[in-house]
């Protein structure tokens, strides 16, 4: 029979683990399963890493000196895709497959074999889209949102394209239900919505707009296929239709997006803030409807990302003010991370680090970002690098830098053995130092003009560009610590308590480090006193 | 709402989702060479969708079975209604998306380029005698020169108080002779509840062949086509993926119909049904939304 009941009782017979390969292909284990997304996504991360450094190599200096126009193109359209798609949203998702599970007092996820194609899914999708680099007309190169209808003009690539990003679509919908079902149906007795952990709350949210946005994205480029096939004319005003309607459908997924990607990393480090602070979080309910503000006003204000296209005047308004109102739900998270730091006794170890960094560098994104909310200014610096280095450090030290924390912080969890600190504080401060070299920058080349998307440049911007491209080689060469720290920490190092952190509360603590292969068969009790909030 | 059983159900390792993936790549592979122009992409893609319904049926199967041995308890019938809940949510948007498409171009670009508002320039540069009517039976270019045009000028489209009208009142019977077999069910009435089921599955299958009907109609007699411009665009990408759902959904019927003969289900315990008859109001409401919005006004 293709089940089994875990029972109270059996307790202590629950640690047998398939063996072999078959282990990971058919696997119904949500720790197997997290760690397969988070190792994928490691490899994407230096995948579509590998495809920055190309850019940057080629902008060191004007000119052109490694690769061709097209080629370039391709190179800032996938390494987009991958990075959000194959690199951001997969950690996300690894994290929460292992820690949710964990944090509610669950055996597993609600749909564990749902749960094996969600991520199985991943590795053949992106191999759909990284093959069209082999194909007639090359990889994708019209950017990763996929505007009519430049896009169209892509050769055989195209309908890979297409099924790529509906493979993904797929793969995050039954992600979303799962871990909507799960935070629902499966939490321990006493395990009330206002004493999750707020990771599993940012998830929840995440999990929503992933449901409701993915299938808009899916229709967007389904359209754009019937467009390039079918003769269809949605994105031709010559047939009645309009490209601007493509940019609207898509940003209607493409802003709640930006949140999708965003609120895990929030969730993380409203974990691992008040550990190190050792402080319970500040103004836990509002950062619950803070977060769920954020996930509600994100279907309002898409068009943002449009300002320049031609629209009239009251859209335009509308959406600048929809905007600003985010900001207010995103200053009370900011706010809330800082007091709870506020008279903390304070320790600073690698996770702690990457947090406060998370709330320094994603709060200086942020501020770039209500810049261009306001329409007119958005007029100056739409699609210069103003734009790039505002949505990379929204991404990368606001998100990545998010992720990464969180690997810190629950890796000896994972492993059971504490990683090597020294090397962590390293990788800490190479990475920040890099990443503002890197970005920082940008906001000046792109106030002054410099176009994204180019390969060459006028000659005033060589300078900044020569020191971006250092800190670009910088950074990534920083992440190859991580790389280094995650291999040492899987194979030994100092054991790790069940606790790990002096200061960590919560149900995945209670657990010993590793934890059980089923990691809760009987549900425990959560009361008030236990709760962690 | 948090569980109080006093067991966990988990399954055991299954090749079912690696089945599943595979089947999809190999769809997906097939379909974007078939579009390619390559015929050997229609046998992959013919090889993919076999490989998908085998996992589909394996799967199931799998699932049935554990279902009939009982080792389903109410924690897991719970995840399932809330899983099958969230998917037709996504549904749902899915359809919104060319639902938002439909209203955009409706309202505010076809306007626009007859002239309206922000758009007039678009109007007098390009296009200055383009008239914007819906339903938009010629295409902007056409103002300039009619025979230059890739699109095709619509000479008719469907009425709505015809046969869409026959198959808006079909649909709703569905709706109707499903609920009956959901009350036959409730008190164990085998009889009606599979004669209610193949009624409700019959009436699927009718709408289906009189939409394939009305599409013969519309290619062959009235040119509208996908390339008639964008209300052809429109009406079958709505109307098509529409037609789609409600042959998934008369096909899940069809399921529940034979598990019905054959016994399954009791009057307390029958998500499967409840699971299939949600997906069916939901394909009925996309309908309304359809006939209101693409037939009617």
């Amino acid at each position: 029979m293709s089940y089994a009941a875990v029972h109270e009782d059996d307790h202590h017979d629950h640690d047998h683990k398939p063996t072999g390969i078959g282990r990971w292909l058919f696997s119904t284990n949500h720790k197997d399963i997290g760690t397969m997304y988070l190792v994928f996504s490691l490899i994407m991360f230096f995948i579509g890493g590998a495809m920055a450094m190309v850019i940057r190599a080629e902008l060191f200096q004007p000119g052109l000196q490694f690769v061709d126009p097209q080629f370039f193109n391709s190179m800032t359209t996938v390494h987009a895709l991958v990075m959000i798609f194959g690199a951001v949203m997969p950690a996300g998702v690894g994290l929460a497959n292992w820690m949710i599970p964990m944090m509610i007092g669950a055996p597993d996820m609600a749909m564990p074999r749902m749960n094996n194609m969600s991520f199985w899914i991943l590795p053949f999708a992106f191999t759909l889209l990284l093959a069209t680099f082999f194909m007639q007309g090359g990889a994708p190169a019209g950017g990763w949102t996929m505007y009519p209808p430049l896009v169209l003009q892509l050769g055989d690539g195209f309908p890979f394209l297409i099924f790529a990003v509906h493979f993904l679509g797929i793969s995050s919908i039954m992600g979303a239900i799962n871990i909507i079902a799960t935070v629902f149906n499966m939490r321990a007795p006493g395990m009330t919505f206002m004493r999750l952990p707020l990771f599993v709350w940012t998830w929840i949210i995440t999990a929503f707009l992933l449901i409701a946005a993915m299938p808009v994205l899916a229709g967007a480029v389904t359209m754009l296929l019937t467009d390039k096939f079918f003769g269809t004319a949605f994105f031709d005003a010559a047939g009645g239709g309009d490209p601007v309607l493509f940019q609207h459908v898509f940003w209607f997924f493409g802003h709640p997006e930006v949140y999708i990607l965003v609120l895990p990393s929030f969730g993380i480090i409203s974990q691992i803030i008040p550990t190190f602070a050792r402080k319970p979080l500040f103004g836990y309910a509002s950062m619950v409807y803070a977060t769920a503000s954020i996930a509600f006003l994100s279907f309002f204000v898409w068009a943002h990302h449009m300002f320049t296209v031609g629209m009239p005047l009251a859209g335009e308004l509308f959406f600048m003010y929809a905007t600003m109102a985010i900001a207010v739900p995103t200053g009370v998270k900011v706010f809330n991370w800082t007091a709870t730091m506020w008279k903390g006794s304070m320790t600073f170890e690698t996770p702690m680090l990457f947090a406060i960094g998370v709330l320094f560098m994603f709060t200086l994104g942020g501020f770039s970002g209500l810049m261009m909310g306001i329409t007119p200014v958005d007029f100056q610096y739409h699609d210069t690098y103003f734009i790039v280095a505002h949505f990379h450090y929204v991404l990368v030290p606001g998100i990545v830098f998010g992720i990464i924390s969180g690997v810190y912080y629950w890796m000896p969890k994972w492993t059971g053995h504490m990683y090597d600190e020294k090397l962590g504080k390293l990788h800490f401060w190479t990475s920040t130092i890099s990443v503002n070299v890197l970005f920082f920058p940008m906001h000046f080349i792109g106030l002054a003009g410099m176009p994204r998307r180019i390969p060459d440049y006028s000659t005033q911007f060589t300078d900044w560009n020569m020191i971006i491209s250092i800190g670009g080689f910088a950074f990534g060469l920083s992440q190859l610590i991580l790389v280094w720290v995650v291999i040492k920490c899987i194979r030994g190092g100092e054991k790790a308590t069940d606790q790990v952190w002096e200061g960590a509360h919560g149900l995945e603590f209670t657990l010993s480090s590793p934890p059980p292969f089923h990691s809760f068969t009987t549900p425990p009790e959560v009361t008030d006193a236990t709760a962690h909030s | 709402m948090s569980n109080s059983q006093d067991a966990y159900f988990i399954p055991e390792p299954s090749r079912w989702p690696i089945v599943g993936t595979l089947a999809l790549f190999t769809t997906f592979i097939g379909g974007g060479m078939m579009l390619n122009g390559s015929g050997f992409g229609t046998f992959i893609l013919g090889i993919g969708i076999a490989a998908v319904v085998y996992m589909f049926s394996g799967w199931f199967s799998d699932v049935i079975g554990e279902s009939l041995a009982g080792s389903y308890n109410k924690q897991v019938d719970i995840s399932f209604r809330w899983g099958m809940s969230w998917f037709i949510f996504s549904e749902v948007m899915f359809f919104a998306a060319f639902f938002g498409a439909l209203f955009y171009i409706r309202v505010l670009s076809v306007p626009w380029l007859g002239g309206e508002g922000a758009g007039f320039a678009t109007n007098m540069f390009l296009w200055p005698d383009f008239q914007a009517v819906w339903p938009l039976l010629t295409t902007p270019d056409m103002s300039l020169a009619a025979a230059d045009s890739k699109y095709l000028a619509i000479k008719e489209v469907i009425p709505a108080f015809d046969v869409p009208l026959v198959n808006t009142i079909l649909l709703l019977s569905s709706g109707v002779t499903i609920t009956l077999a959901h009350h036959a069910l409730k008190k164990e009435h085998r009889a009606p509840l599979c004669w209610w089921l193949a009624a409700t599955v019959i009436l699927g299958f009718v709408f289906v062949f009189f939409q394939m009907e009305e599409y013969a109609h519309a290619y062959h007699e009235l040119d509208l086509t996908m390339k008639s411009g964008v209300y052809g665009s429109t009406f079958f990408m709505l109307t098509g993926f529409h037609g789609f759902h409600v042959t998934m959904g008369a096909t899940m019927i069809l399921v529940i119909l034979v598990r019905s003969m054959k016994g399954h289900f009791s009057s307390k315990d029958h998500f499967a049904f409840e699971g299939v008859a949600w997906y069916w109001h939901f394909v009925d409401v996309v309908w309304l939304g359809l006939y209101v919005f693409v037939y009617w006004i």
